[in-house]
């Protein structure tokens, strides 16, 4: 079954287009992965789906209802969360406080109860402190929870923004370049990571990689697209032989 | 010896002591045993400026929106004590020029109920400029909330049956205690800190932080910036409301745009992001400047003129001090830090290991 459905998208700058016709469609519980050169639309197509851009044309599905055009707040409360290519962590809060804050939106007490500390808030307050502590334990990183978000080692700083997007209690998880900027053996760390996660918390992965071994190593399907055109999409074995795929990133050979 | 006060039983003890310290000196001075009514008036005054400065912590410094609007939100606060609590026999005398507004001439709050008033009509102010403005950002934002603040005072200015023009209103019934400025004061610190320390003031810090990924986690940024906005004003109105009980009389040139500075000035100094670092900057630079008045005072030093000490001189020194701890405490007094006995004690280790005295970084 699929979560989510990319329909005919198309998003346009101007005169440029940054996606065209893009057709996805991401299957439940799998781990699936976008792939292209540099610039060609990838962080676009997460920005979709995650509400920052709404698209010029076509729409986006998720669990059978359309979000397209809804604000990316709204899209998180619906159960998709992302993680960015260049980190954005809540860097001066402690790595308690960035999962908290990712537990907010679905506080249902209001601001006055939650300032007088009346009881049912603080119920609340202490279920959400239990809940982030248990993640935190499940992920490794309870041992921090007290240190500032920035002063991690980079690595570490990746599984939090992970774990602060698990705390929304998010069923689609999209990664934009988890494993940028490590390192071979910090990459696999990272890939037995996100199927730990995929099977612990029953998740869906839809990520942009630009680690090739990763990507073949982890997805179970790979989208590849090229200036905004999606050119091929299958198995790791059937894209890596796929002759479009090869022209797009080692360019087209020329006879002499 | 510094291990020794390092544990939970003398810090609370500590603060017992702390606590008992501040309630006999303020019922010291308000039985007039000590201190005179200058002094009363400067404590009160700094009293007020602190509400004022924490609620606008709230809003630039907790939630990182560059708002200029503190003098707009005080003057409703001010305006609406003031047109509230005068005694109704009064009010003839006063709206000599202009007739008050019927209605409003027949109705006499008590001042408890015309200052939550005054805060609650701020709120709703804030709100109706919020919903337009608060989609800019940074220096955009600070532009735009300025202008509405002098509109504010604008409106006050022309809207002669209710505010009595630049007339201004006076005998508004002055307060008789200290309590008044200082039990509203630690009421309103209390609960913004209470507000910060929640989940709706990681919401506020979050969108600090960085607002993208604020969004991402499901914070709606809209409500939760209008939210810190309306309740900055809130306070901001009720510290306006205290003002004008303190001094017995408004008028619009009181609420000039240059009074916001007196506030930025003031978390800026005391750190941007910290509550305590601002309760102690409000009454350093309102005491502050009232010390300084030294300066403006002719001096003659072994029978010659000391020719630069003339009205506004202290401003000059004042500026200077600014410079100098904007320069060597970039981040303010205590920066997002709160004041704790941990802070004090471990600041104390360090200067003790580094030798004497020694400063802080």
């Amino acid at each position: 079954m699929s979560i989510l459905k990319i329909n005919n998208v198309t998003m346009q700058f101007g005169g440029v287009t940054a996606v065209n016709n893009l057709n996805i469609e991401v299957q439940e519980g799998k781990i699936e992965a976008l792939i292209g050169p540099n610039g060609a639309g990838k962080t676009t197509a997460f920005n979709i789906i995650t509400g920052v851009y709404s698209p010029t044309k076509g729409n986006v599905i998720y669990k059978g209802e359309n979000i397209t055009g809804l604000t990316p707040d709204k899209i998180t409360k619906k159960g998709i969360a992302r993680t960015f290519q260049n980190i954005r962590l809540f860097k001066n809060l402690t790595v308690l406080d960035n999962i908290l804050i990712a537990n907010h939106l679905r506080i249902n007490s209001g601001f006055l109860s939650c300032t007088l500390r009346l009881p049912w808030s603080n119920r609340e307050e202490r279920h959400m402190l239990e809940k982030s502590e248990m993640l935190l334990d499940k992920l490794g990183l309870l041992g921090l929870k007290n240190e500032i978000a920035h002063s991690l080692p980079y690595g570490e700083q990746r599984r939090l923004e992970i774990a602060r997007a698990l705390a929304t209690d998010a069923k689609l998880l999209l990664l934009d370049e988890p494993a940028a900027g490590m390192n071979p053996s910090e990459t696999m760390e990272l890939s037995s990571f996100i199927h730990t996660i995929r099977d612990e918390f029953k998740l869906t992965i839809f990520m942009i990689e630009h680690h090739m071994d990763l990507v073949m190593e982890i997805s179970e399907k790979i989208y590849v697209l090229d200036f905004g055109q999606l050119i091929a999409e299958g198995s790791a074995n059937e894209v890596k032989n796929d002759h479009r795929v090869i022209e797009a990133y080692l360019g087209v050979e020329e006879d002499a | 010896m510094i291990d020794k006060l390092n544990n939970k039983k003398t810090k609370s003890s500590m603060n017992i002591l702390l606590i008992i310290l501040f309630a006999s000196i303020i019922i010291l001075l308000d039985t007039d045993t000590i201190g005179d009514n200058y002094i009363r008036r400067v404590l009160n005054l700094s009293a007020i400026y602190t509400i004022v400065s924490v609620s606008m912590n709230l809003v630039n410094g907790f939630t990182g929106l560059f708002s200029l609007g503190q003098a707009g939100f005080m003057a409703i606060g001010a305006y609406t004590v003031a047109i509230f609590t005068v005694p109704l026999a009064e009010r003839a005398k006063i709206f000599y020029v202009v007739p008050q507004n019927p209605v409003l001439a027949q109705i006499e709050l008590p001042f408890a109920a015309a200052l939550i008033l005054g805060g609650l009509l701020a709120a709703l102010v804030a709100i109706l400029i919020g919903i337009p403005v608060l989609r800019l950002k940074r220096d955009y934002l600070a532009i735009a909330t300025l202008g509405f603040s002098e509109i504010i005072r604008i409106v006050l200015t022309n809207a002669k049956s209710i505010s009595n023009g630049a007339l201004g209103i006076k005998s508004i019934p002055v307060m008789p205690t200290m309590w008044v400025f200082f039990g509203v004061a630690i009421l309103s610190v209390a609960l913004i800190w209470l507000l910060i320390n929640s989940s709706y003031g990681r919401a506020f810090k979050a969108i600090r932080e960085d607002e993208v990924a604020a969004e991402a986690m499901g914070i709606n940024l809209f409500k939760h910036k209008v939210m810190s906005f309306a309740i900055g004003a809130f306070f901001a109105g009720i510290g306006g409301g205290l003002l004008a009980s303190l001094l017995a009389t408004v008028d619009p040139k009181q609420f000039y745009f240059t009074v916001t500075y007196s506030f930025l000035l003031i978390i800026v100094l005391g750190g941007m992001g910290s509550i305590s670092g601002t309760v102690i900057a409000s009454f350093v630079v309102t005491a502050g400047l009232e010390v300084l008045r030294f300066f403006d005072d002719p001096l003659t030093l072994f029978g010659i003129d000391i020719p630069i000490f003339r009205p506004g001189f202290r401003m000059v020194i004042f500026s200077l001090l600014l410079m100098i701890l904007v320069l060597f405490f970039r981040n303010g007094l205590l920066g997002q830090k709160e004041l704790s006995w941990k802070l004090i004690l471990d600041r104390l280790k360090r200067n003790k290991r580094t030798g004497k005295g020694g400063t802080a970084q």
